[in-house]
């Protein structure tokens, strides 16, 4: 069955006519059209559809749309400031840490929520709160640099 | 070949498509949707080996909502990889030959109804006993408990064996013999994209297939032999792919399936599969057992080596015919060997079937000999980079078993490598507990021979030039993450001396695009980017041409750069890239050139000689530090140091990239990834939670060393980066267990409780299995054809 939704995404409030049994992964990729958060595994196991809700970052094939109302969500899309990218986004692009690509709208978001709390993360922090993102690409090790750089830049923002 | 003065070759830039990937826009298999779009699922069987009494699909089809189902009868053509070991049905006929084999396909409005229609298809099956290990598959030669009716001894797949130079006559001469006996785990790929394939035909009796595959060219060949319809009805377009390691370089059932149901249906279908779907699909990494026996000197001189290797395959060949060969051929390209024998054998088995994982059937047979040269030097008292610094193989030389080295770095490598580490304080003088342990590898930048053999390029590449001095790159190749459609701009802005950013590129679409063979066997690089080299030397010959009347500067002073065509001697005496480009277009007409490769003979030729061949082989040396809990059997992996022989890197950070994900694929492999079955042949692990790989915290510092060798083969100098070097790190982490706690493991995944068992002196030898192997082919080296080096 069918329910009209009211959700807050990317600054945006957008009304939907979504099944109530879908995902908040399936309501924006399917009924939002934003295909920038990615199905990895469905089960909350691999952290690829990572999005921020309230500026936490949540594994959307774990929540509900219904569930998402009154919140503000925040996908991939929505990280770029008008045609700039977010220094997380340039860090990435800039060193090499996307490879295939396809983890990285859910690590970016990750980053970004780490950020947020805590603009000068150590590598170690940044390896813990990467952990549940899973990349079987980069090794990780240009995605930490990455990090570390957009967090030095967003220091001097 | 310059191998100098470069304005983009060598630089750190942006991978070309790396913002799209930063923004979400770039678009996967599965976040396409067409309009009037079907939903497809497979029905697969839950038993591992049965006969396929009948399926009837009366009340699936008839649900409301369903728009097709089809069975092994729609599509009953077989199909595979390699045009010899077409043993594949898209939906199996007669048999089911591991638990998750597709036997049904449906389309229907979305997801939720065509799963409710799988389960009103009745399928009756008869029961077989399944067949779980490779002991049991050498054992069962009765034809009633045959998986295959096709190959010839029950079971077997293929049987190799090999006998290069004066084998026993050099085992004679040996001043001591060691023989050790090794099993390597298999394990998949797991990328993190699931398989998803679309399809849409007509209206004018036209069939287009996307599909995240590493293969368009294959899957082009597939869709045509199974659906009956020519190649020239046919596109087939290979989307971004979300990770492929080698797993989805075989055309799918899926990938039939959509093609099948759009044209009954006609409407357009899309199938994406679930997590544990993947596992099913698998075709990753063979498990394999093997035994080597080496006859060395005193002073560790390499005289002779025996190998042998024995591959569980799974239920259908795959790619396994060159999987069986290449567990054998590259143990010569390292050391210098001058006598070897080799056997191996492939088994069929009821589990999914094994493939091409990263590295391809090389990463076993690389730990066994590299752990056992570390078991040999430690029994003659000799360091064991010294024991493989004194026989390197020589550049401009060919192998034992015929197979011809350009250049190598491994010396440089490995002396980097162990400066970095400090290998010389460390080795044998780390407290219990902590280890370091070393290990070198090659492998091949393309394979040498085409899947189908037949004498046309490998890789093919168009290049339109406009009058607005616009350049598309056309190529077949498929972005994988690798960065492929990178290094085609890179290749083409070196030689026309413009930024990479302007320059579109059109990639792997067979309606638009010239062949390229596919993303695997790390070929991409070499063969699209001299193939790109070829199709710029022909557009600059007439551009050179072109500015040589209008400046009156000689065309062989001319040259391209800084958007520029201009004189070497005067550089301000030049015009613009696109001014030259106008004056060409309103001379010689619309502008555009294309480009071939294919690789160069190889001197060997008997009867299997085509495996191992390649332009150029890349070189690894990995030295590991770790600790080993000898309490709880725990390794902590501190630092790897990586040094790898790239020939030249395109860009460095792409380079690092791939070498850094080559040591992370690695550790997962030697520590913690494991594709095991129950007796039932159902997956132990079939999903990402339970199949542990390494997270952000088990993933260790990476130091990254490139050695520069400029091949004479590759593209200003290039060779490979993609798979090389995650060869020597397995076999290194394991020495390095032994020297942090003094026991050898011999089987790959090291689990804690190996390590306890074997501290405890409880973990048992691997058992290798009898098997009478064919009289063997033999060569002597300089039989072969004589070979032109290149300089």
């Amino acid at each position: 069955m069918k329910q009209l939704l009211r959700l807050r995404v990317n600054g945006e409030t957008k009304e939907v006519a979504a099944e109530t049994s879908k995902t908040l992964l399936e309501v924006l990729r399917e009924d939002l059209g934003l295909t920038g958060t990615k199905h990895g595994c469905e089960l909350g196991e691999c952290g690829t559809c990572t999005v921020l809700i309230n500026g936490a970052p949540l594994l959307s094939c774990l929540m509900l749309g219904v569930e998402a109302e009154g919140v503000e969500i925040v996908t991939v899309e929505g990280l770029m400031q008008g045609s700039q990218p977010h220094p997380l986004q340039q860090a990435f692009a800039d060193l090499g840490a996307t490879q295939c690509g396809y983890c990285i709208p859910g690590i970016l978001l990750t980053a970004k929520a780490l950020l947020d709390k805590n603009p000068s993360p150590t590598r170690e922090e940044i390896r813990e709160a990467l952990s549940g993102n899973l990349c079987r690409c980069t090794g990780y090790s240009k995605i930490l640099d990455a990090v570390e750089r957009a967090a030095r830049e967003v220091g001097v923002l | 070949m310059r191998k100098s003065g470069f304005s983009v070759i060598g630089k750190p830039l942006p991978k070309i498509d790396a913002m799209a990937k930063c923004t979400g826009e770039t678009r996967y298999a599965n976040d396409i949707e067409l309009p009037r779009m079907l939903y497809g699922k497979l029905l697969r069987s839950p038993h591992p080996h049965a006969r396929i009494r009948s399926v009837t699909t009366g009340r699936a089809a008839r649900l409301e909502g369903v728009f097709a189902v089809i069975t092994g009868q729609d599509l009953p053509e077989k199909f595979g990889i390699l045009p010899a070991t077409q043993d594949e049905e898209a939906l199996a006929v007669e048999k089911v030959r591991y638990a998750g084999d597709p036997v049904a396909a449906v389309a229907a409005s979305n997801e939720v109804i065509a799963e409710k229609a799988l389960e009103l298809i009745d399928v009756e099956y008869e029961i077989l006993k399944p067949i779980l290990s490779i002991e049991q598959a050498l054992a069962e030669t009765a034809e009633s408990n045959r998986i295959h009716s096709w190959n010839r001894r029950a079971n077997v797949q293929k049987a190799v064996s090999f006998e290069f130079g004066d084998v026993e006559p050099s085992f004679q001469k040996a001043e001591q013999i060691f023989e050790d006996a090794f099993f390597y785990q298999g394990n998949t790929h797991l990328p993190m994209e699931q398989y998803c394939a679309l399809a849409s035909y007509g209206p004018a009796d036209k069939l287009t297939v996307w599909s995240s595959t590493q293969t368009p060219h294959y899957l082009h060949r597939a869709l045509s032999k199974v659906l009956g319809l020519p190649m020239s009805r046919i596109r087939v377009i290979a989307t971004p792919v979300g990770g492929g390691f080698g797993g989805k370089s075989d055309p799918f059932s899926h990938e039939l399936c959509v093609a099948k149901l759009a044209m009954i249906t006609g409407r357009p279908v899309k199938i994406t599969l679930t997590r544990e779907e993947s596992f099913y699909v698998h075709r990753g990494r063979h498990p394999v057992k093997m035994w080597v026996r080496t006859g060395v000197k005193n002073d560790g001189t390499l005289q002779a080596m025996h190998f042998k290797s024995f591959l569980d395959g799974g239920g259908y060949s795959s790619y396994g015919l060159a999987t069986v060969y290449y567990t054998g051929a590259l143990q010569t390209v390292t050391y210098k060997l001058p006598a070897y024998k080799f056997e191996g054998v492939r088994v069929f088995t009821n589990k999914p079937p094994c493939g091409p994982k990263r590295g391809h059937g090389t990463p076993q047979p690389r730990f066994a000999v590299e752990v056992h040269l570390d078991k040999i030097a430690e029994k003659l008292g000799i360091d064991p980079l010294d024991l493989r610094l004194k026989q390197l193989v020589e550049p401009n030389t060919v192998t034992v078993n015929g197979l011809r080295i350009s250049t190598t770095g491994l010396r440089e490598c490995i002396e980097k490598v162990a400066a970095r580490a400090q290998w010389k304080k460390k080795f044998r003088q780390l407290p219990f507990g902590r280890g370091i342990g070393f290990a070198a590898s090659a492998y091949i930048s393309g394979a040498g021979l085409p899947i189908y053999w037949n004498e046309m390029p490998h890789s093919g590449v168009q290049i339109r030039l406009d009058r607005g001095g616009g350049i598309t790159v056309f190529c077949g190749s498929i972005d994988i993450g690798q960065g492929s459609d990178s290094i085609l701009a890179y290749a083409v802005a070196e030689e026309f001396g413009v930024d990479p950013a302007d320059i579109r590129i059109v990639t792997a679409d067979t309606d638009l695009t010239p062949v390229d063979l596919g993303s695997y066997s790390s070929r991409v690089t070499v063969m699209t980017g001299n193939a790109a080299l070829q199709a710029c030397r022909k557009l600059k010959e007439i551009l050179f041409q072109i500015a040589s009347e209008a400046l009156e500067v000689p065309a062989d002073d001319l040259e391209m750069a800084e958007g520029q065509v201009r004189s070497r001697s005067y550089p301000k005496r030049g015009i613009s890239f696109a001014a030259c480009v106008e004056k060409a277009e309103s001379k010689f007409g619309t502008l555009g050139a294309t480009g071939s490769y294919r690789p160069p003979r190889h001197p060997a030729n008997y009867k299997g000689s085509g495996v191992g061949p390649t332009p150029a082989y890349s070189y690894s040396a990995a030295i590991v530090e770790l600790r080993c809990d000898s309490v709880t059997g725990e390794i902590k992996v501190d630092k790897v140091w990586i040094g790898h022989d790239c020939g030249r890197a395109f860009n460095p950070l792409l380079v690092e990239g791939q070498t850094e994900g080559s040591v992370y694929m690695a550790l997962g492999e030697v520590l913690m990834e494991e594709q095991v079955f129950r007796k039932s042949g159902l997956h132990k692990y079939p999903s990402i939670l339970e199949y542990k790989s390494p997270t952000t915290l088990e993933t260790p510092e990476i130091e990254t060393i490139l050695v520069e060798t400029d091949d004479p083969e590759g593209p200003f100098g290039a060779k490979e980066a993609g798979q090389g070097p995650l060869l020597p790190v397995i076999p290194a982490v394991v020495n390095a267990v032994y020297d942090a706690v003094g026991v050898r493991i011999d089987e790959i995944p090291i689990t804690p409780d190996k390590i306890l068992r074997a501290l405890e002196g409880r973990l048992k030898p691997v058992s290798i299995p009898s098997f009478d192997f064919p009289p063997p082919i033999k060569w002597q080296p300089g039989q072969g054809v004589q070979v032109e080096q290149k300089s």
